[in-house]
């Protein structure tokens, strides 16, 4: 098995490969929900170490790639205003909105800033009284509760010039939206480690029970997933579908209850449409009637924004786990890191992104060259 | 930016009545929530992300999984200078922005501090 000794505990990986091989007697088709975790599938060719009856596809769980293309022109607009100071994570700054990026709102004077949190963006309003201060809040439900809590605090604190341009996804509905897609082919699923972590598994009894599928939590390490895939394989091959959680370490059953609580608070549930997906209901969250006043698009009016999606990118069949990115005919052509026609091209857990790097020479890059921004 | 990276609390304090700490990841030493974990002390790892710890985690797997991201590259990429990683991405030059040194701002990245 090639690339096997990069595995940090090379003997307990081929030994979890190995009970893979011995299960695997039919065909499975599993879906990894998370981008973190293609990177890691992709990286260290996990995908090609397994069984050819074990497939894996690479779901819709990159937060930058969800993200709309409506939304990032919004974000564009209000960076680019001079009374504005936007302030985002590092991975938003070359996705491509219909024409530009943060990247050159800033070269063209934009105050646009990188934070590590959003209590960074919120103290940055607090030094700068006198100009608005936005956070582009993107992400699943491991980062919406920081979030909420950065809105949270702003209340409390009085801060008044701060404000959320918020678009968060949910994960289960994602799901759901997946099982019921008329073309799906997804099996079982390895669910997402960190979202995990914080809404806990009582979500998902219904979900594997409902459309028979096992859900495996699994974690984002090489062994974690080879765990996660063994257990998986496991139940189909038993005809079984429960819950099972492969990443103890850092999930419980019961989540992280402070942080839903803070989520219930400052957020409601609303519809969210997913970049090249569609809407999906009840699939993300917004500022609660409580917390209007801290909404961006309340704040700045956004309204008449025109997108346009480039034709020839298919990244909505890749999120859906339809096309692998490879079978893009734009793929490495027209479209690369440097030149994304999508988001799944640009942002650091998108599965395009992950096979430019990863697959294109057909080699296990060495780690330094392996990081997506060096 | 799903990345949740585990660290060592190395001291707590109260600020604005929250209870903050600062975090060890390897060498880069970054201001940490606790709102979300309370009762977590000084010398216990936690998993983080984007500067709220989630989980509690126990010393052992939270020191192989440092290990294997500082090996694979991984804290370069959540510690870095985005805008540098960004420029290099597009082939461009990082223009300096209003907030001046952005490596700054983001503290040394986790090569350096390992030095
Ligand atoms: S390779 Fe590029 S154009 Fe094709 S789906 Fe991926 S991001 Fe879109």
């Amino acid at each position: 098995m090639k690339y096997i000794d990069e595995f940090q505990d090379p003997e307990l990986a081929r030994r979890l490969l190995d009970d893979i091989h011995a299960m695997a007697t039919r065909p499975w088709a599993l879906m990894e929900v998370c981008g973190g975790q293609t990177h890691t599938i992709i990286r260290h060719g996990i995908d090609q170490l397994l069984p050819e009856k074990v497939e894996l596809i690479h779901g819709p769980g990159c937060p930058v790639c969800v993200t709309p293309l409506e939304v990032i022109d919004k974000a564009l607009e209000i960076a680019a205003r001079p009374d504005v100071i936007f302030c985002s994570f590092g991975d938003m700054l070359r996705v491509p909105g219909t024409d530009r990026d943060l990247f050159r709102v800033r070269s063209e004077g934009g105050d646009v800033r990188v934070v590590y949190s959003p209590l960074d963006a919120l103290k940055t309003a607090q030094q700068n009284p006198d100009r608005e201060v936005v956070f582009f809040g993107i992400g699943f439900e491991t980062t919406a509760p920081p979030n909420a809590m950065t809105v949270y605090q702003a209340r409390k604190l009085g801060i008044r010039n701060f404000s959320l341009l918020v678009s968060h996804v949910r994960v289960p509905p994602a799901i759901e939206a997946i099982m019921t897609s008329p073309s799906c082919r997804v099996q079982a699923f390895l669910a997402a480690g960190h979202v995990c972590s914080v809404m806990g598994t009582a979500e998902y009894p219904a979900l594997a029970e409902r459309f028979q599928v096992p859900i495996v939590v699994t974690g984002f390490e090489p062994l974690d997933i080879l765990e996660g895939i063994r257990r998986t394989v496991g139940q189909l091959e038993r005809g079984e579908h429960t819950v099972d959680n492969a990443y103890p370490r850092a999930v419980r059953a019961e989540g992280n209850p402070a942080a839903q609580a803070m989520l219930a608070d400052v957020f409601e549930v609303t519809d969210r449409s997913w970049r090249g997906i569609g809407t999906i209901p009840a699939s993300g969250w917004r500022l609660s009637e409580r917390y209007r006043e801290y909404d961006a698009e309340h704040r700045f009016s956004v309204e008449n924004i025109t997108t346009r999606e480039p034709a020839a990118c298919r990244s909505g069949e890749v999120l859906q786990g339809l096309l692998k990115p490879h079978e893009c005919e734009a793929f490495g052509t027209t479209c690369t890191p440097r030149t994304p026609l999508g988001a799944t091209m640009v942002s650091s857990e998108g599965a395009c992104a992950a096979y430019y790097l990863y697959r294109r020479l057909g080699t296990t890059p060495t780690p330094q060259e392996a990081s997506p921004v060096a | 930016m799903c990345l949740a990276v585990p660290g060592k609390v190395l001291d707590i304090e109260e600020r604005d009545g929250t209870r903050m700490a600062t975090v060890d990841f390897g060498g880069v030493v970054k201001e940490v929530c606790l709102e979300y974990v309370p009762d977590l002390k000084v010398g216990e790892y936690a998993i983080v992300h984007v500067g709220f710890a989630l989980q509690r985690l126990d010393e052992e797997s939270a020191r192989q999984t440092l290990a294997l991201f500082e090996e694979l590259g991984l804290l370069q990429e959540e510690f870095g200078d985005p805008w540098e990683a960004a420029a290099a991405q597009g082939g461009q030059q990082a223009v300096p922005g209003a907030d001046g040194a952005p490596a700054a701002a983001v503290g040394t990245t986790a090569r350096e501090a390992r030095q």
